[in-house]
């Protein structure tokens, strides 16, 4: 099992990936791609059974994951480049022309590891959903988990999923809500409460889970106990705390940093603060 | 000429339920998910012998797309069943990311398209659906004449890979089309051969369009009626092939003018072999309550506005 100093080591890694990408095009967003780097991780390391060096799309005997909220794709590339689905030197084309690696993730040029697109919000927990039951339909025992932003939950969409996961029992399902408080409009309280969302999800029929987002022990004890419940009727639900730009300090807990590239300066000073561990791409 | 085998009048809808009914035995693969209309998409049959590949969503269609999505990644072939309203327009962010720009190999079959929805209205007489759809890379769009048609179309579209938009619709109409024919997709069905006039229709119009060759024919005017049932893919070389012999076209469709089957062959005619066009189909005008031939009389969808319009033609 990878240690959780090996994950820290890799999550420093995947956050200089994450700021240089961003710096290199002038674009894409740094803010929830940090702060949802030591969950990536975490699964991609450690928690998801996955086999990178022979992709294909179905999945079978693989836990799969989809991404609801695309535009934290420098996280999503770095992850899977780092964890073998395709060469690192390929984060160096992020978001140019003629790139696999286009803004929001795609399966559209055929980039290993992506199986579905996502940027319009709300639809990856339906897609999940549908995953999740082929896989019950396949008698694969495997596990599909997926990760959305909390603002993103103002989408409807999310709660039709939401109701369908409950109804039909897809107990074969993990979602993980990143709970940073944070939408481009500024606090999700000021744009737009989202309430109790323990309470919430419980009433559509969730077994719900809370973690801190960047304590790796406890995240991924939290994970673990998500595992440990699968098959037993219900779909399960983790919410998740983190601190938007987790890891670059004048980025951290703010919304200002949702869609916007550091400055020549800033990278400096970001990449100050993260050790190069595994070697930049 | 212009002599069919009649089968008993049937609804479209019926065809596809029959389709999918004969899919469940032969496919294992194909799922089917509804949005709360199983009665309506006539999916009883296969709920009813393949319960474990059927999924009710309740009134939830953007869900259902991004299920029926989700499916296919696993190697299923779900077919999704309400009526073409929420069946597009209601849904259509989702078809355009988790669907067709995901390449995901969905069957979106949709019911009670056009204004032969009847007295519903106008919030479910959708007359822009094939424009939508026919604007999504990578989309299929079929919208066939009759029940034969629609339930060959519904076989076909299970052995082609890629997301399909299969239009079909309520009430019941004459069913002349072969039984147990083969449906290929994006080849146009040349019904009949003449000389002066170039007839195009899809959908419940095909048969308006047979009424009206065979007036057209015992007044003397020799009609090449052709129908296109596969809208996307186009099949261009029938239509350019017929409009250099005949220089004038009509298209007929349950549908919007604009964004639609008339659109479509223009464009293709334009470039291709320009000639002289009318388009029989609803003027940009949402539709109203009414009986289904109340309302085809209204919107200017019968065999007679064809025949007018041929005449127009023929003076020019």
């Amino acid at each position: 099992m990878v240690s959780n100093q090996e994950l820290s080591r890799i999550a420093s890694q995947v956050r200089r990936d994450i700021v240089r990408m961003v710096h290199a095009v002038n674009s894409g967003h740094p803010g929830g791609s940090l702060g949802c780097t030591d969950f990536m991780v975490s699964l991609y390391f450690r928690q998801m059974t996955i086999n990178p060096t022979s992709w294909n799309m179905n999945g079978e005997g693989e836990d799969l994951f989809f991404l609801s909220n695309g535009h934290i794709s420098p996280v999503f590339y770095s992850v899977l480049a780092r964890s073998g689905y395709f060469d690192v030197a390929e984060l160096a084309t992020f978001r140019k022309i003629n790139t696999r690696l286009q803004g929001h993730p795609t399966t559209h040029d055929s980039l290993p590891g992506v199986r579905i697109a996502s940027g319009s919000l709300g639809q990856g927990m339906s897609a999940a959903a549908g995953a999740a039951q082929a896989k019950k339909l396949n008698n694969d025992p495997k596990l599909v988990f997926t990760l959305h932003g909390d603002g993103e939950l103002q989408e409807g969409q999310i709660w039709e999923a939401a109701m369908y996961c409950a109804h039909h029992k897809i107990d074969n399902i993990i979602s993980t809500v990143d709970v940073n408080g944070q939408q481009i409009d500024g606090p999700t309280e000021v744009v737009m409460s989202l309430g109790n969302l323990r309470a919430k999800f419980e009433a559509f029929g969730w077994k719900v889970l809370e973690t801190n987002g960047h304590d790796l022990e406890q995240l991924n004890a939290t994970i673990e106990e998500a595992k440990s419940l699968t098959g037993n009727g219900y779909p399960i639900m983790i919410l998740m705390t983190t601190s938007m730009g987790k890891g670059v300090d004048f980025m951290e807990g703010t919304h200002k940093w949702h869609g916007v590239a550091p400055n020549d300066e800033q990278l400096a000073n970001a990449l100050g603060q993260l050790e190069e561990t595994l070697g930049d791409y | 000429m212009l002599e069919f085998d009649l089968s008993p009048a049937n609804d479209t809808r019926s065809g596809f339920g029959a389709g999918l009914h004969e899919l469940g035995q032969k496919n294992p693969k194909v799922v089917a998910l509804c949005a709360d209309l199983i009665g309506s998409l006539k999916m009883d049959a296969f709920k009813k012998d393949f319960p474990e590949r059927f999924f009710q969503v309740g009134i939830a269609e953007a869900n259902m797309m991004g299920v029926a999505a989700g499916m296919t990644i696993g190697g299923y072939i779900p077919f999704t069943g309400t009526f073409a309203n929420f069946s597009t327009g209601r849904v259509y962010d989702q078809i355009r990311q988790s669907i067709a720009y995901s390449d995901k190999n969905v069957k979106i079959c949709a019911s009670h398209a056009g204004l032969t929805l009847g007295e519903d209205g106008a919030t479910h007489q959708i007359l822009e659906d094939i424009g939508m759809m026919s604007m999504l890379p990578g989309m299929t769009v079929i919208n066939p004449c009759d029940y034969n048609q629609t339930k060959a179309a519904t076989l076909a579209i299970a052995d082609h890979h890629g997301p399909v938009y299969l239009r079909f619709g309520r009430p019941k109409v004459t069913n002349f089309t072969a039984v147990d024919q083969n449906f290929e997709i994006g080849k146009a069905w040349h019904i009949h051969e003449g000389n002066d006039l170039t007839i195009i229709a899809t959908g419940h119009l095909v048969w308006e369009a047979v009424e009206a060759a065979r007036e057209l024919e015992a007044e003397g005017i020799s009609v090449d009626l052709i129908n296109i049932h596969t809208i996307k893919p186009l099949d261009e070389e029938a239509i350019v092939r017929s409009a250099m012999k005949t220089g004038k076209v009509i298209t007929c469709e349950e549908h919007m003018i604009n964004g639609g089957l008339g659109s479509l062959v223009a464009q293709v005619l334009a470039k291709q072999a320009p000639s002289l066009m009318e388009f029989i189909g609803v003027n940009d005008s949402f539709g109203e309550s009414g009986t289904p031939d109340q309302l085809m009389e209204k919107y200017g969808l019968k065999s007679k506005n064809i025949i007018a319009a041929a005449k127009r033609l023929m003076e020019e």
